[in-house]
Order: C-alpha cells, then structure tokens, then sequence
C-alpha cells in the first residue's frame, strides 16, 4: 500500500504553522486515485481472505456458494485500502508520531489539475469532484433504464432474462437513488455553502474531502453486485427476500450504507458551518433560499441516514453470522426491516425535494428580476417539510397490515404535507406576479421543475389516500409520481444548477443554443415518458415486472421509445458539457447574470481563498427593483458607519 | 386561486391582470371538473366489480375533480406569466419589488389548508365506511362488513404462485380463485417464504402477503366476470410471472363448483397440513410428503423446491 509515500494535504485549520515546501515528487508517486486503486484492490483480497478464515462454518448461506462473511468483510477492507491509498489517514499518522502536518499541497496556490484526482481539501475541488462524479452515477443510471425500457417492449418476448432483469432494475433503482441524495448537496451544496455565506472554507475540510471520495467507492461495489449476478430486490431491499438473495446482496448493502456514512458526513459538516462560519451581517434572515434548503436537508441526513445504516447492518448480520433479525419463523421481524428502511426512506424522500426547492427559488428572482416573493414562509416551508416528513413513513404500508387503525393519522400526516410545499409555489407564483422574466436555460429548467413537480405532487395527494392508494400502491402510478418529483423536480432543478453555476465554477459559458435545445428534448421526452406511467399504474400494471397484459403494449412502447430519446437528449447535455468545457471555452463573465448572490460578487472562478477579505453582507441577496438597496457585501474598507449598520440588530448572530 | 382573486390592488391596469386569470380560470376550471367527475368519474380504474373496487373509484373521481382547479390554476397563472411578463428587448431594468403580502399569504394558507384538511376527512370516511376499503388490515382487523354471511378465502402466497384455500368447504387448497357475486369476502392473506402482495386488480383489494402474518382484506363482489390476480410486491426472479385468473360468478354455480371440486380434492386435502391462519412451511405432515415425493400434489408448499430455480 502506499502509506509511506509523501503526503498530500492541505493547511492546517488556524494555518499557524509553517509552510513545509511542496513535494518534489512526480504525480504518480503521490497518493490519489491510482494508489487508492491499489489500496483497495489489496484491501479486499485481504478481507476475503480473513472473511473465508473467520466464515468458514458459515459457508452455507442461504443459497449461495459464497460465503458472504468473505464477501463483506472485502467490502469492507476494500473501503479502508482505499482511503489509505488515498493518504487520508497521512496527517492523522504524522500527529500521532507527534510530527507536523504537512504543508505540501498548500492548497491555495496549487492550481494544477492533478489535485482533481486527490484527496483534496479545498471546497471548490470538492464541489467540482462532486458535479464529475454524480453525473457518472446519472448516466450510468440512466444506461441500466434504457435496458428496463428494451425489456418492457415486449410482454412476452425477452430481451433479458428474469434475473438479468431484476438485477438491472436493482442497479438502476439503488444507483439513481444514491446519486440523487448527493447530487445537488454535493456538487453545489458544497462548493457555494461557504461562498454564499461569506466564508473561505467549510468548516471540516477533511470530513468534506472524505464524503466525496467515499462516493467513487460505493460506486465501484455497487456496481460489483453485477458479478454476482446483481441482488433481486429493487432499492428496497425488502427482507426476506434479502436474505434468501446470493452475494450481490452484500453490495447493495456495503455500498448503501457507505453513501449513507458520506450523507451523514456532508449534513454535519454544512450543519456546522452555517451556523458557524456565516460572513458579518449575513443574519439568518439574509440567508439564500439555497442555504435554507441545504440547511434542512443536512438536518434530515444527519437523523434519518443512520437508521438506514443502522437497517442495513442488522440485514448484514443476518446474512453473514446468520442472526435472525428479520426472520419471522425465528423470533425477527420483516416488519422490522419495512420500519427502518421507510423511517430512513421517507425523509430521504424530502432530501431529494428539499435541495430542488432551494435551487430554482434562486433561479428565479434572478431571471423575473424581482425580489423572491414571501421570503419567510418559502423558508417556514422547507422547514415544515423537513419536520413533517419524520411523520409520515408509514403511507409506505398502508396494505401491508401494520396498524391498520393508524391508517387515517398518517393519510393526515401525509396529506399535511402538501401544505409546506404549496408555500413553495406561492413564493413562485407571488415571484412571477408582473416579473420581466427572461428566458435563459436555467431559467427554463426552473419553470420545467415547477410544472414536473405540479403533476408529481398532487398525485402524491392521490397516494396518501388510502383508498385511492389500494389502488395505486405498488403500480407504475407510483413509478410515475416519484420518477416526476425526483426526476422531474431535482434532476430538472439539477441541470438549471449546472446551467446557472457551472459558468461561477469553472470561468466557462456552456453553450446556449444547445442548452436550450437540451431543455426542450428532455422536458417533452420527460414528459412523454412518464406521464403514460400513471395511465399503466391505474390499468393495473405492478412495477418490477417484465411481464404484463399484452393490451398494455401501445402504451409501454411509447413510454419506451420517449425513454431513448429522452436518453438522447443527456447525450447533448453532455456534448455541451464536454466541448464548451474542453474546446470552446468562452470564458464566463463575473457576474453573467446580474445576480446579487454574494457567490456572483467574486470573479470566475473564485480566488482561491474565495474573497480577499472577509465580505461584511449589507443586504439580503433578492433586492433587486429595489431603489437605493445597498450592496450586497462590501469588503473591509467599506464606508464609515455601513459597517456598523450592518452589525447593528444583527446581534449575537453577527 | 388564492394568488388570483386577492391579487394586489393597485392601479387599474395591475387589477385587470388579476381579473383576467381569475375569470379564465373559473370558467376552465368549471369545465374542467364537470368532465373529470361526470364524464370521466364512472370509467376510472379499477371499475365497479366490487365494493371496494367502486369505493375507489369515487374516490379516485372526488381526488381528480378537486385536483383539476388547483392544477389549472398553476398552469394558468404559469402561461399567463410567460406569456406577459416577459422582459421586453432590450429592457434591463428590473421588475416591482414586491417582498411579499400579507393578505395573499394568509388566503393562500388558509385555502390550501382547509383543502389538505377536508380531502383527510373524506379519505378517512371512504377507508371505514367500505369496511377498509379493501386494503389490508392485518390479524385483527377494526373495519368489518355490516354481515355474518361472510366467506372465509384464505390466499397463500409462495414464490412464485398463490393458491386458496376454503375452510368452509373442508379446507380445501385450488388454484383458481373463485368468489360467489354479492357475497361478503374475507381474505385471509398469508405467505410461506417471502413478502409478496395479493393484488385483485377488479375486485379492488391489495393486502401484502406476509410469511408467518395473518393479513385480512374485506370486499363484496358486485359483478360476475373474471379478474385479475397479481403479486405487487418483489418477490424474486419470476414475480414478473406471478399472476392468475380469477372468477365471479352467480351465488347458485358458485356453490355447485365449490361442493364437486371439494369432492374431487378430498384426498389431496386429507395430505394438507390442516387449515390454520399461517404456516410453517417447514412443517408438512407426513402423508403430504409422500404424495409430494411421488410427484402427486404440489400443494402444502412445495410448488417449488427451494433450490431450483436458484434465487438471483
């Protein structure tokens, strides 16, 4: 492993030490991706290894021929390979040898693109790292859709077989469903969370660097459930049937919680940093609705995601030494498993909502060059969806037989709901009233994401009904409702971000002409895809299945073919992507769109530390119209007496 | 909505905005309930077939015709936006700064409230009064049908395939699910391995099948016809195929299918395990396992040897 190589890290927090100079050594003999590869791939050789000793009387699990005490404890020795390869443990070893910290990747000055591919600690390398991955994980999601929609042409006539099947289903399912609960949170919740609050860092730049490098990871071994033939389950998981599944089984659990430990570790660290680490003047009520949003959200991964982690290795216990957890016949509970995973999973839910809210209430009072309408109740909204939304998990079960009694609290609960999310479209609407709008691309994908989420959330109101719900649950009806608040809402929100930041992230205009012609493909061919899902889900089509009445056909190919296009039309996202990033370049303005967010008040990019002084914020960021409003931040030379303005009535939150 | 008939007052050219979508709206939207409720109400899934099957489709019809205004509304309001407030070329000044307003804020919280709370009154209503509306309700159920002639048909659910057993008919096991019309039903729901869901698509009842758990699910058909049968929850490699056929037919040839098929089943029933609200399917009794092990009979929870297919 490559331990003893010289480290990589950045300055210490308080930066009082000295600077030791930069390594000499050459890229490839300092830890980063390819060390950690190495790391990783000794790490789980030497877990199998230990799994096989330690396992050896539990060879017959269930009905696999592996034995999965091997196959976790690779797993999970795979993890630690790479993060020593990574040379995360580096400093914390030099501190125990009571050794300085190492100086050498000072990452202020390093400017090379090397530090892309290593554990670094700057937040803006970070968000970059984020926006990379995560769209890796889209698109390879979307690959494992194309192959559910080929299957579901035919009724009859199979393209994969029936296990082949489940298993693309279950990759694609847990792959999008990872991806999405980072994909706003990770790329621009990290790389703007300090920026838009007037800070020059998070607050733990090593827990940050560690959330995203534990991403690359879990991909990997999620997708590794594929040698094994991938796990029957869906994203679920549902015992007992993961008990009864063969070694792909242990991916899905390895590589689930791992993400759940990188969503705990993004929460706490924003947590932290918003309360701690705001600029003067930047009061909790001049906060971005973006902050709120990731606020909230961390909130929410920081309490659900454990119970998760929590389900998943007691579904690891099971499967390895063989407890009883979740097995009825033996004094567990498959209720149990249900519980845990739905009171982690309705939250999560809400992790996806939450992140989409907060990036078009930014988009939009840019481009209806208006202040943001009812800026408190939009924030009371995501604030009462976070705290609603531990109530309501079990509209999940509703047919499954617990607490039947309990059935009208949460179809109340449930339905509550709707009232914090419509305060979202009132501060939309009250937004558009007698706005200028103009029509750039993010601003399109925001209104694509209002009219998504219109649809996706008022059929979530004809789910919460119990008895509309007997009728739905489990059909494509709920296919289509989460795919149009999740797709619909975050992934259109998702791309208004990119289309809106990236030009702030990386000094580079994206294309739009293509942009726009990327919006309108994937809105319709969204739209075409999906909407027909609600049609199959009422004429009584499950979901999961690769059969199905032969009358469903007409509408099944439609959904299909919209599906490839709609495929397509990422292929010329990532077209823009790729030649505006790497051989158009047109380099973006400061400040593109006359935005007053603090992030838009630096060049583009940023400078490394984010402002040359700590900025003192004068006003909220969503005055515009408005005569003689102040500046949004003034440096540390500011006017006499604005400074003390801004101090004055902010109190103790200064 | 709200946002339209409490629009800002202000000079008479803002009023007629809010005068505009208001009436548009209004007239959209009283058409657009009229023919969601009566126009497409009565061919709503899951049709009538049964109690709880028509149970949900007036609910289904009550949820779209409140829905129907308050999407138009968005929509409306949406159009109307972009269609008139856009900034005209060349025109980069900003727009009113408008931060917020009371009275809209409170109207909205109030409609969108008294809305959320009416739709839970009413959903609670169509869940008790159709005794559970055909949902599962575990062991114990709360909500009966208004009878005592009810019939007891328990579903057993197996990968990959449900068979049902009648207790009122010597406890004998089918394969085919057959119902007498404008009978009370009692479904007895229960599994062997493991979750699986018993979805009568027609008959509108959905309860999960769970191993070692008793879920009960109530309806009346109210037709005769035949339905569908499908598992709704993963359930591993073949639930894709896991569905069947069902039958409603009159109360008289009910009763004449039930007696000859108990007759000819007898002997397999006498090698069932005997009938009980959940089983162990560990435990076969003894006679059961000889018929099983010279190919005769299926039944008892051995559809399927364990090891083959192999689970993905």
């Amino acid at each position: 492993m490559a331990i003893e190589i010289q480290p990589e890290s950045a300055q210490a927090p308080g930066g009082g030490e000295p600077r030791a100079p930069r390594s000499a050594r050459p890229w490839w003999l300092r830890p980063a991706w390819h060390t950690a590869l190495i790391g990783a791939v000794i790490g789980y050789l030497f877990g199998h290894l230990l799994g096989n000793f330690l396992g050896a009387g539990y060879q017959q699990v269930t009905h696999s021929n592996d034995n999965d005490m091997a196959i976790v404890l690779g797993y999970l020795f795979l993890i630690l390979g790479w993060l020593i390869g990574l040379g995360v443990f580096n400093d914390l070893g030099r501190q125990m040898l009571g050794r300085p910290i190492s100086h050498s990747g000072d990452e202020a000055d390093d400017t090379s693109l090397a530090r892309y591919f290593r554990y670094t600690l700057d937040h803006k390398v970070v968000g970059i790292q984020y926006l990379v991955g995560m769209i890796t994980y889209f698109l390879t999601g979307g690959l494992f859709a194309m192959a559910i929609r080929t299957e579901l042409l035919s009724p009859t006539y199979h393209v994969l077989s029936a296990s082949q099947y489940l298993m693309v289903v279950g990759e694609h399912s847990t792959m999008m469903m990872m991806m999405m609960s980072s994909v706003v949170l990770g790329p621009f919740g990290q790389y703007f969370a300090p920026i838009m609050i007037g800070s020059k860092r998070m607050a733990f730049p090593r827990i940050e660097a560690l959330g995203f490098w534990l991403t690359p990871a879990a991909y990997v071994i999620l997708l590794s459930g594929v040698l094994f033939g991938g796990f029957p389950t869906g994203w679920t998981g549902y015992e007992p049937l993961s008990d009864q599944a063969t070694s792909g089984m242990d991916a899905y659990a390895v590589a689930f919680s791992l993400m759940g430990i990188s969503m705990i570790l993004a929460g706490f660290n924003i947590i932290v940093t918003y309360i701690n680490y705001r600029a003067p003047g930047m009061r909790w009520s001049r906060l971005p609705m973006f902050v709120w949003s990731m606020f909230t959200v961390s909130f929410l991964q920081v309490l659900a995601v454990p119970v998760l982690v929590a389900g998943l290795y007691l579904m690891v216990m099971d499967r390895t030494w063989q407890t009883a957890n979740y097995v009825n016949s033996l004094g567990g509970s498959s209720y149990l498993y249900e519980n845990l995973f739905w009171f982690f999973g309705h939250p999560e839910v809400y992790i996806l909502a939450l992140p989409g809210f907060g990036v078009v209430s930014e988009i939009l009072p840019v481009f209806c060059r208006k202040p943001l309408f009812a800026y408190k109740v939009g924030a009371a909204g995501m604030f009462g969806v976070a705290l609603l939304s531990w109530f309501v998990w079990q509209h999940h079960l509703f047919d499954s037989g617990i607490n039947p009694d309990m059935r009208p609290l949460y179809m109340l609960t449930t339905e509550l709901i709707s009232i914090p999310t419509g305060f979202i479209y009132l501060v939309a609407l009250g937004t558009f009233w007698k706005a200028k709008v103009i029509f750039s691309v993010p601003m399109l994908f925001a209104l694509g994401m209002y009219f998504n989420f219109l649809i996706g959330g008022i059929t979530g109101v004809f789910l919460s009904d119990v008895p509309a719900d007997v009728t739905e649950h489990g059909s494509f009806f709920v296919m289509g409702h989460f795919h149009y608040t999740i797709m619909g809402g975050l992934i259109f929100a998702f791309f208004g971000g990119i289309y809106y930041w990236v030009p702030k992230m990386l000094g580079i205009e994206l294309n739009e002409r293509l942009g726009k012609i990327h919006f309108w493909t994937m809105f319709i061919f969204f739209n075409s895809t999906f909407l027909p899902m609600f049609a199959l889900g009422l004429a009584g089509m499950p979901r999961r299945v690769f059969e199905y009445a032969t009358n469903l056909q007409p509408l099944n190919d439609w959904a299909s073919v919209s599906a490839f296009l709609l495929g397509g039309s990422m292929l010329i996202f990532l077209y823009n992507f790729i030649w505006s990033t790497l051989f158009w370049r047109v380099k973006a303005a400061a400040n593109p769109w006359e935005a007053r967010g603090l992030e838009w008040q630096v060049s583009s990019p940023p400078p490394p530390e984010n402002f040359k002084f700590i900025p003192v914020v004068l006003s909220g960021s969503y005055d515009y119209g408005v005569k003689d409003a102040p500046p949004v931040m003034a440096d540390l030379n500011p006017p006499v007496g604005v400074v003390a303005a801004a101090y004055a009535g902010a109190g103790l939150e200064a | 909505m709200a946002e339209e008939s409490a629009s800002p007052s202000g000079p008479p050219a803002e009023r007629r905005d809010g005068l505009r979508l208001a009436i548009v709206w209004v007239v959209a939207s009283v058409i657009g309930c009229v023919l969601v409720y009566f126009v497409w109400g009565p061919h709503l899934p899951p049709g009538a077939m049964s109690s709880s099957a028509s149970g949900q489709q007036q609910d289904l019809a009550v949820l779209g015709t409140i829905a129907t205004p308050v999407v138009l509304g968005v929509l409306i309001y949406f159009g109307y936006a972009v269609t008139f407030w856009r900034a005209k070329e060349g025109d980069d000044t900003d727009g009113p700064p408008i931060h917020g307003n009371t009275r809209v804020q409170l109207s909205w919280i109030v409609v969108t409230s008294t809305i959320v709370l009416a739709l839970a009154v009413y959903g609670t209503y169509e869940l008790i009064a159709p005794a559970g509306a055909g949902g599962g309700e575990g062991p114990q159920p709360i909500w009966k049908p208004n009878t005592s002639n009810i019939l007891q048909v328990q579903v057993i659910a197996q990968q990959w395939a449900f068979t049902y057993r009648y207790p009122q008919y010597g406890g004998m096991e089918t394969t085919q699910l057959v119902l007498p019309v404008n009978e009370a039903v009692q479904f007895n729901v229960t599994s062997l391995d493991v979750i699986h869901d018993f979805w009568a698509y027609q008959l509108g009842v959905k309860a999960d099948a769970n191993p070692g758990v008793n879920n009960v699910a109530y309806t009346t058909p109210q037709h005769t016809g035949s339905f569908t049968v499908r598992c709704d929850e993963l359930c591993g490699l073949w639930h894709g195929a896991m569905y069947d056929y069902g039958q409603v037919m009159s109360v008289s040839g009910f009763q004449a299918w039930a007696q000859q098929t108990e007759t000819q089943l007898a002997k397999i029933t006498a090698a069932l395990p005997a009938y009980a609200l959940t089983y162990d399917p560990t435990v076969v009794p003894t006679l059961g396992k000889v018929l099983v092990q010279l190919g005769l009979t299926g039944a008892g929870g051995g559809f399927y040897n364990p090891n083959d297919p192999e689970q993905p």
